[in-house]
């Protein structure tokens, strides 16, 4: 990074420092925090919708649809988070090549599975056998995406469920009263006021996000806890130009300030949006606003 | 080998009694049920002891974020803030290092290094954040009428704690808390994945898990196994606290105790 | 006859072409975490022996090869599942393995593994304490001698260990405790080196015949020629062939 850095060797103290942070691998650890922050900017919404999809299903008037709805609450929520991760990613990535395979290849001969091993038909594959590296890259990231979204989903569809529920029945009574079709009435009486009874659990599911990264990779992505690893352990002056003892703690302590800090601003944050969300609402916080206006 | 004697050479292997090699062949489907059942004594385990520990710790640091006075309020906080703002995995870490520096100081702190007891002080000290808050949250929201009907039956100082308060704030707090528990045994899994190191191979379910994992190279069999137990975990738990949620709201009209169940959205 | 030959050659062509379509990128799978075979480099690129041999490999069997990370658990199942071709990790060819991937000729001698302890251990292979990494053959070694085993998560994890007092002793791979046992002067080896496992070969997948060959016709000419050796002494992991 810097011209004084080409001889690690005769450096020392801060010099010394200022290049070991600016390696090629210290690089992949700042670049893994942005890689972090865009997961989560991604998942968040993404498994909202699928809560969203999970509790319209769960108290749909279809039967089937409601089991599907909460067979998919209770199993997902049922699992700890790390047994799900461990197999379901290749599991996805079968899916996705067996449906391709299916319908790119119809006239394919062999059998998929051959022994152990998954084959399908070199069109079929995800991404292409000679796409580019960031092309794979991105798959697994969004593999790993879709994975989050569909755990935390599940948890996303518990609580919007039950603010649908918590939605004051007078107010869905009076919009029946004034003529409103069931569908008019979900969608413009029940989705707009459930938001402020699910706020504090989204926000809590939120944390709890944030705290699951560490597990992703797991998945495939090399995340920071994955770097900090990898950086911190010891290294023998054979295999770098910056050898140094076992230094995890303190790669764990800067993980713990990014965690804390991270933590606290989604707290400030979350605690504005409630503010705005309660505003005008048939609670009592919202009644207490109206008092102080 | 029958299924029984499997059954009997492995059911109690986590905890050291019977076989003292894991199976190295076949792998039957029998071997890995046993085996990873056999670690689910381990979550148990984990996930009772801190329960039980932690649901008075918890009580404690609520009642001392609520409170007026600064010294018991500001610890509480910060104690709050620190075990839910960071991963459980770094708890861990710091844990064990924690531990290891202070086992070299004097013999007396040598279990605390090993699982049983260190993971068990982790996991002890972040379920109480996390109750506490959840305990802080319902104490706001006792109804003022509730208090101030204790104070004109002349209630005071610990009679109304332990009579009026202190089940209102149960009875407010039970559905989040309920979620909590199902999230603390979820987090067993990480005691040895991260955490602990696993002495003579005693390990929890998801240690087995992955020991078959890795022997088989097919990770779609152990792996829904250990889903599969954890469901039923799950669904004990929900149907514990579910009785003690029923006690608690015993004394409401039947149509009120259906209101307060759609509280259930403040999970963790 | 002159036909047939057109035939057999448009075949042989049409054969290749097929291969080359499914392979024209090799992908590389390796742990990066295992020096001296693999390690991340301070650039943040996967080095070390494996790396130069992967390299020479697939100009010789002229291929265009691309080098991927995976964790060491699930670098089989995402060799069988297809999101790379080709395991370069430092991995023993055991039996356990070969019925579920199919392997090259060996580009190894087979590595001892070795003890390492504080200096001036004594070592009790019946009473004592001994860590390796959680999943490898070291660890089912110990568990097997009848010793006490404890299981670590990663390779420094087990090293620090020792350091601290938890272990008596360190089972691992001689060539991942060589270096640093040169470096900490309070770490020696202790005991005789024991012989587990095979030599380190290529994991491919067992429908994938044809890259096998390329590779192993790619180690069998390095074994010719003795660039092969020259590669192990350069990154001193012991016996030559």
């Amino acid at each position: 990074m810097f011209g004084f850095c080409t001889d690690p060797d005769t450096l020392s103290g801060l010099s010394w420092m200022a290049c070991y942070l600016t390696t090629g691998k210290h690089m992949a650890i700042y670049w893994s925090v942005g890689t972090v922050l865009l997961l989560l900017a991604i998942t968040a919404p993404a498994a909202l919708a699928f809560g969203f999809a999970g509790a319209s299903a769960a108290r749909s008037r279809i039967l089937p649809l409601s089991w599907l709805g909460r067979g998919y609450i209770a199993i997902v929520r049922g699992v700890p988070d790390i047994a799900f991760f461990l197999f379901f990613v290749i599991a996805l990535d079968q899916f996705f090549e067996w449906i391709r395979h299916k319908a790119k290849c119809p006239d394919w001969d062999q059998p998929i599975r051959q022994g152990n091993d998954f084959v399908v038909c070199a069109e079929a594959k995800l991404p292409l056998g000679n796409a580019a590296q960031w092309v794979h890259e991105t798959y697994g990231f969004f593999l790993a995406v879709l994975t989050f979204a569909i755990v935390f989903g599940a948890f996303a569809a518990n609580v919007l469920f039950g603010a649908m529920r918590a939605v004051p029945r007078a107010q869905m009574e009076t919009a029946e009263a004034y003529g409103m079709s069931p569908r008019q009435c979900y969608w413009r009486i029940l989705v707009p006021q459930m938001w402020v009874y699910a706020l504090p659990g989204l926000s809590n599911l939120w944390m709890v996000l944030i705290k699951a990264t560490p597990l992703l990779f797991l998945l495939g992505v090399e995340d920071i806890v994955y770097w900090a690893r990898e950086l911190g352990g010891a290294k023998t002056a054979r295999f770098t130009d910056y050898p140094h003892g076992d230094w995890r703690m303190w790669y764990f302590l800067a993980l713990l300030v990014f965690y804390l800090m991270f933590t606290r601003v989604s707290e400030i944050v979350l605690d504005r949006i409630m503010k705005r969300l309660t505003h005008g609402q048939a609670t009592s916080g919202g009644e207490a606003q109206r008092k102080a206006a | 080998m029958s299924c029984l004697q499997t059954i009997a050479d492995y059911g109690l292997r986590s905890i050291g009694i019977g076989e003292r090699l894991l199976p190295r062949e076949d792998f039957t489907l029998c071997q890995q049920f046993t085996l990873i059942g056999s670690g689910m004594i381990w979550n148990v385990y984990f996930g009772l002891i801190a329960l039980l520990t932690g649901f008075f710790l918890a009580t404690a640091v609520a009642l001392g974020k609520a409170s007026s006075n600064p010294l018991a309020r500001k610890p509480s906080e910060w104690f709050i803030f620190v075990f839910r703002g960071s991963p459980l995995f770094i708890q861990f870490f710091f844990a064990y290092f924690a531990f290891l520096s202070l086992k070299s100081v004097s013999p007396v702190f040598d279990p605390l290094t090993s699982a049983w007891l260190g993971a068990a002080i982790v996991l002890f000290l972040n379920t109480a954040a996390y109750s506490g808050e959840i305990f802080y949250g319902a104490l706001l929201s006792i109804p003022k009428g509730d208090t101030e009907a204790a104070d004109a039956y002349g209630f005071s100082g610990m009679t109304k704690f332990r009579k009026i308060t202190w089940p209102t704030m149960l009875r407010l707090a039970w559905p989040a808390y309920t979620n909590e528990a199902i999230f603390l045994f979820h987090a067993t899994t990480l005691v040895y994945f991260s955490g602990f190191p696993a002495w003579r191979q005693k390990g929890d379910a998801l240690y087995y898990a992955n020991y078959f994992a890795d022997k088989t190279f097919n990770p779609f069999v152990p792996y829904p196994i250990l889903a599969g137990y954890f469901i039923l975990v799950t669904l004990v738990i929900i149907s514990v606290f579910g009785l003690v949620n029923r006690r608690l709201n015993r004394h409401l009209p039947q149509e009120v105790r259906g209101r307060l169940k759609m509280r259930m959205n403040l999970i963790r | 006859m002159k036909k047939l030959l057109i035939g057999t050659a448009a075949l042989a062509m049409l054969a290749g072409a097929a291969f080359a379509e499914s392979h024209s990128v090799v992908r590389l799978g390796t742990e990066g975490a295992y020096p001296p075979y693999n390690y991340i480099d301070d650039d943040g690129e996967v080095a070390g022996f494996e790396r130069e041999l992967g390299d020479e490999l697939c100009k010789r069997a002229e291929l265009t090869c691309e080098w991927v990370t995976n964790e060491w658990d699930s670098i089989i199942p995402n060799l069988v599942s297809g999101n790379y071709d080709a395991i370069i990790a430092g991995m023993s060819i055991t039996d356990e393995r070969d019925e579920v991937i199919d392997f090259t000729q060996n580009y190894t001698q087979p590595d001892p593994s070795a003890f390492l302890a504080m200096e001036g251990m004594d070592l009790d292979m019946e009473g004592g304490i001994f860590a390796a990494q959680a999943g490898t053959i070291q660890a089912s070694y110990i568990a097997e001698m009848g010793a006490t085993l404890v299981e670590f998560a990663t390779p420094d994890e087990t090293i620090a260990a020792v350091r601290n007092g938890e272990a008596d002793a360190v089972l691992a791979d001689k060539a991942y405790l060589a270096p640093i046992a040169e470096e900490s002067a309070d770490l020696a080896f202790v005991g005789e080196d024991i012989l587990i496992g095979g030599g380190i070969g290529l994991g491919l997948r067992e429908s994938d015949g044809e890259l096998r060959e390329k590779f192993d016709a790619a180690i069998q000419s390095m074994k010719d020629d003795g660039s092969l050796n020259a590669l192990i002494e350069k990154w001193e992991l012991g016996a030559t062939f």
